[in-house]
């Protein structure tokens, strides 16, 4: 005879362990003084491209580093070496997104000094990305003029975890017949209040808006040495 | 976590409760799809996963009160229309109950 079935209630999150580690990366990055940007957008956005513009220009005057998130092949790792910062290339063999432990594990042992920023690169992935905080400041998701004004509509799960959107290519907009107040107001509908960027990493058309806008995040953070916080 | 949770009490689970949010980024189908090959070979096959999806709830900083969004592709207050992206539902991916019987009890009263 069976004991008669019953009810627990329980209340964990399915996440918690994910969450958990990317508390623990976020209080030791604050702690650190170092400001945190992740990237994520579909494959081929060209995150890899303006990543590599960013850790140009910033290294002038900032000490930066990036992870880079590929299912396969460290060719987005070589890309970003050719800005002379220190990157680490994350591979994760058949799965779609970056995870706190991989940030984690991709850290430890990882002697690259002092730093004041960290990129995170992610899979080109616009699902599975927005389920798992990895402890970044700044979650930035990149749409490129190529994919169509609608895309916030069709995603905005991920519109809504990220803090910013770049829009990427913008030297194709014309060709493409890009729409870009279009394209706005869908970020807006999504995700109102929402910080946007349209820029070109071939022309290096708004870069220096986008690296103004992390300084400045930056320097809202506590710990940093004052003379860093000259701006660019 | 489930597992664990029967484990740690002594229990038999015939169902796994969760509340699943549209912004979680987890889809039911999907879920419940894998959710039986997940449990294949666990103390958990045979259970159910018994989905609850939780509507996209925001605040209202102009109504000041918590509002229920329709659609996820427009985070406006629905009565006053003003922007409203502070979310407090619609996020969840969380296990909030499970239908369990006894161990011990099952194995006392076989025994009898």
């Amino acid at each position: 005879m069976n004991a008669e079935p019953r009810l627990l209630e329980v209340r964990k999150n399915v996440l918690k362990q994910n969450d958990q580690i990317a508390r623990v990366l976020r209080d030791r990055f604050r702690n650190d003084g170092i400001f945190v940007v992740s990237l994520v957008s579909s494959p081929g956005a060209g995150k890899t491209a303006f990543l590599e513009k960013m850790l140009t220009f910033l290294r002038c005057k900032y000490r930066v580093a990036a992870l880079v998130g590929d299912l396969a092949t460290e060719n987005d790792a070589v890309r970003l070496a050719r800005s002379l910062a220190p990157v680490r290339q994350i591979n994760t063999g058949t799965l779609c997104h970056l995870e706190a432990a991989m940030v984690e594990r991709a850290l430890n042992g990882w002697e690259i000094g002092p730093l004041d920023f960290l990129f995170i690169e992610n899979v080109g992935n616009l699902v599975c990305p927005s389920s798992y905080d990895l402890g970044e400041n700044l979650r930035l998701v990149l749409l490129s003029v190529t994919e169509g004004e609608d895309k916030p509509l069709k995603y905005p799960t991920i519109f809504n975890s990220a803090d910013v959107a770049i829009i990427t290519k913008i030297d194709l907009a014309r060709a493409v017949e890009f729409d870009e107040a279009g394209l706005r107001a869908n970020i807006q509908a999504v995700r109102p209040g929402m910080h946007c960027y349209s820029v070109s990493a071939k022309t290096n058309f708004g870069l220096q808006e986008v690296l103004q806008f992390f300084v400045d995040r930056r320097s809202e953070f506590p710990q940093l040495d004052p003379a860093l916080r000259s701006g660019l | 976590m489930a597992l664990e949770e029967a484990k740690f009490r002594q229990v038999t689970i015939d169902a796994v409760h969760l509340d699943l949010g549209p912004l979680s980024g987890v889809v039911a189908e999907a879920l419940l799809f894998s959710y039986q090959i997940a449990c294949n070979g666990t103390p958990l096959e045979g259970s159910r996963l018994v989905i609850r999806e939780v509507p996209i709830e925001v605040y209202c900083p102009a109504c000041k009160t918590r509002k229920t969004l329709t659609s996820m592709q427009w985070f406006y207050c629905p009565t006053c229309g003003v922007p409203a992206s502070e979310v407090i539902h619609g996020k969840e991916l969380m296990i909030t109950g499970l239908e369990v019987r006894d161990e011990r009890r099952t194995t006392l009263a076989g025994s009898a």
